[in-house]
């Protein structure tokens, strides 16, 4: 009898050595004449466990953890192909708390399945969306997604609903569906997991975008830091174009659908929706005035759904399952799950997807396990590079957009990264500066040269140059670039700034023999 | 092992026309055209400018304008290897700034620059995805995750062995 084995083929996964893994399985299943098949899927999420390969016994798929090559003979002597115990052992996957204890709507595939495989995706219930959005008109697909309540994973939490209402409102020969897979943020990894483990809920969420506002072509903006992703989006348009999911005439119906995978070329700011637009027509990712809204004047000029890659990912559950069960998730103005992302110094970092209103501290410490170095947990900044650095006092806010706005943070993308009581925050609110600097694209001014000033105020507070004055002035750029900026990299790189002056007033403070901090522009022209 | 490229202009051009005739077609196609150059040559050759520039219908300045704009895009060659490092926010929370000073004093040569005998390029990068697995780099397109010094030092003799 075969026996299957699951390695990821996630970037987390290869990035600890995962195809390493699997040549040795093939080694040492050659060697013992063992009848074995190796689905490469995508990660469950517990990426502190990565590589975690998992063999399909008679009692579910027994998990083995941070394997390494040259354990696998061992795995092997062990009985690993019939779930014998081993050092690696972390028992069935389905049982481990880290995954039982979460709300699996987006994620209810990723890691179970062979990503690329069509016909693993329709035996997960996928593209039953799909399936019913094509005997539904346009209008009640968008009132399907209004009444879920889903509103724009991206950070801005616009309902998803209303855009793609305009879109539909709006009258052109040609209508666009572009999905943001440009995700930038530090401490976020959501998007290319989805990407990598489960491509087709993406394609199947832009085909019902699609379908919803009359549009018949959609481009996904991959960031390039991202080849794995592309490459396994490609492979799954593919096989997607194959099935007849995908293309002219899909399913038999007289509806079409061609998508694209573009790739972005590292620039933070093409995030921002009207600069990703004009990267995919071409240009430099330089940041467009609104109105007019990309609804109503998108890419090339015409009506454009522009989303995030979970809002999308999203919406096959809601048209699948109804508007009434996702909305069953979630606390106040925040329906639904958002998938949150563990990250920076935490012994258990990964992927754990909750409705909203759990608390930061469950994520941190129930599935965080706190801090990787073991010492105190001092900050996390929650929500991006533009994200606040929230301290413990706050830790039991529920996580929702509301909560959030009301503590003066953003949920933003739902990545989540922690800081030990190494760290010191006035040179973060360095950073966030010296990163808006870097990556401002340079058409207005708060922006261009208030992330450079800012740069050098904080310089000066660091170094006890008549902090007090400075300190003053710091606070005053914030507020022009927060009131001036003409789009979120500039009026929220003072929500990481602010937070951490006003919540970590000591490490502002300057010491006698403090070195000044390394600047992050110090680049040199290459030799 | 990055590609070392010994190709007189004539050559370049050539390629550079197949490249751009085999991609014009598509809407908004300068990017895919400039991916496809740098996978070609490394980096976008200053003479492959005036090529692009006019099959699209764009003033050379705009297509400069483009490959100056984007960090991925560049116009010389780097050294035979091209390791990146994260230096984004939870890679510093899990001792990035250690790591840089480590990788740097092993190549030679700061962030951004080319070390002397153009074996190593050093570059930051903003974000691999691999936030859980904090600190990452990348080595020539292959990604390395939960990095210590040691596991650094026995990548970079893998890399240099392979040059001898």
């Amino acid at each position: 009898m075969t026996t299957t084995i699951f390695v990821p083929r996630d970037s987390a996964a290869l990035a600890v050595g995962a195809n390493a893994v699997v040549k040795a399985i093939q080694a040492q299943a050659s060697l013992q004449g063992a009848d074995i098949k190796i689905v490469r899927n995508g990660s469950r999420g517990m990426l502190w466990m990565e590589p975690l390969v998992e063999v399909e016994t008679s009692s579910g798929r027994v998990g083995y953890a941070q394997v390494s090559a040259d354990q696998i003979p061992s795995l092997f002597a062990a009985g690993f192909l019939t779930g014998g115990k081993h050092v690696t052992s972390v028992g069935l996957v389905e049982e481990l708390d880290y995954l039982k204890k979460q709300e699996r709507l987006t994620f209810a595939r990723c890691g179970l399945t062979d990503p690329v495989s069509i016909s693993d995706y329709q035996s997960h219930f996928g593209y039953a969306g799909a399936t019913r959005a094509l005997e539904m008109t346009p209008e009640s697909i968008v009132a399907e997604v209004t009444e879920s309540g889903l509103r724009g994973r991206g950070g801005a939490a616009f309902p998803t609903g209303i855009k793609w209402k305009t879109v539909l409102g709006a009258v052109a020969e040609q209508k666009y569906i572009v999905c943001n897979a440009d995700e930038g943020d530090s401490g976020t990894f959501a998007d290319r997991m989805i990407m990598e483990g489960d491509p087709h809920l993406l394609i199947e969420g832009m085909l019902i975008a699609g379908l919803a506002v009359g549009a018949t072509r959609g481009f996904i903006y991959v960031r390039s830091e991202y080849p794995h992703a592309c490459t396994i989006l490609q492979e799954a348009i593919r096989e997607a174009n194959l099935a007849g999911f995908l293309g002219s005439s899909i399913r038999g119906t007289d509806r079409s659908f061609d998508l694209e995978v573009r790739m972005a070329a590292g620039s933070y700011v093409c995030g921002e929706e009207t600069a990703l637009l004009e990267s995919l027509e071409g240009r430099r990712g330089i940041v467009r005035a609104k109105p007019p809204l990309p609804a109503i004047e998108g890419l090339f000029g015409k009506p454009t759904v522009i989303n995030n890659v979970l809002s999308l990912a999203a919406v096959p559950t809601i048209l699948a399952q109804g508007a009434a069960f996702y909305k069953s998730y979630g606390m106040g103005r925040s329906r639904g799950t958002l998938p949150f992302q563990l990250a920076g110094n935490l012994q258990r970092g990964g992927l754990v997807e909750k409705a909203f209103g759990v608390t930061l501290r469950e994520l941190l410490f129930d599935f965080g396990g706190g801090t990787a170095s073991g010492k105190k947990m001092k900050a996390v900044q929650v929500g991006g590079p533009l994200g606040a650095y929230i301290p413990e006092a706050l830790w039991d806010t529920p996580m929702d957009y509301e909560s959030f706005t009301a503590i003066g943070g953003v949920l933003g993308h739902g990545g989540l990264v922690a800081f030990d009581e190494t760290v010191d925050m006035s040179a973060m609110a360095k950073y966030a500066m010296e990163f808006c600097a870097l990556e401002s694209c340079g058409k207005c001014t708060p922006c261009r040269i208030g992330s450079t000033r800012g740069a050098e105020v904080i310089a000066k507070i660091q170094n006890g140059d008549a902090s007090q004055m400075h300190e003053h002035l710091l606070r005053d750029l914030c507020d022009t670039m927060l009131n001036g900026s003409l789009c979120a990299m500039g009026s929220m790189t003072p929500i990481p700034v602010l937070s951490a002056l006003n919540h970590y007033p000591n490490d502002f403070k300057p010491l006698p023999l403090k070195k000044p901090t390394p600047s992050l522009g110090e680049t040199h022209e290459s030799a | 092992m990055n590609k070392i490229f010994v190709i007189n202009e004539a050559g370049t051009q050539a390629q550079a026309h197949t490249i751009v005739a085999s991609l014009k077609h598509l809407q908004g196609a300068l990017l895919p055209i400039l991916h496809a150059i740098q996978e070609q040559f490394g980096y976008v050759p200053p003479e492959t400018v005036r090529i692009i520039a006019d099959e699209l219908n764009l003033s050379r300045a705009e297509v400069h304008g483009v490959i100056s704009y984007y960090h991925h895009f560049r116009d010389h060659p780097l050294g035979q290897h091209v390791i990146q490092v994260c230096m984004a926010e939870s890679c510093q929370a899990m001792g990035a700034d250690a790591l840089k000073k480590h990788i740097e004093e092993r190549v030679g040569c700061g962030l951004g620059q080319t070390n002397a005998n153009g074996t190593v390029s050093l570059e930051p990068v903003y974000c691999l995805g691999l936030c859980a697995q904090s600190p990452a780099i990348q080595i020539n397109g292959d990604l390395h995750a939960k990095l210590t010094p040691e596991k650094f030092d026995a990548q970079l003799a893998d890399c240099l062995g392979e040059l001898q």
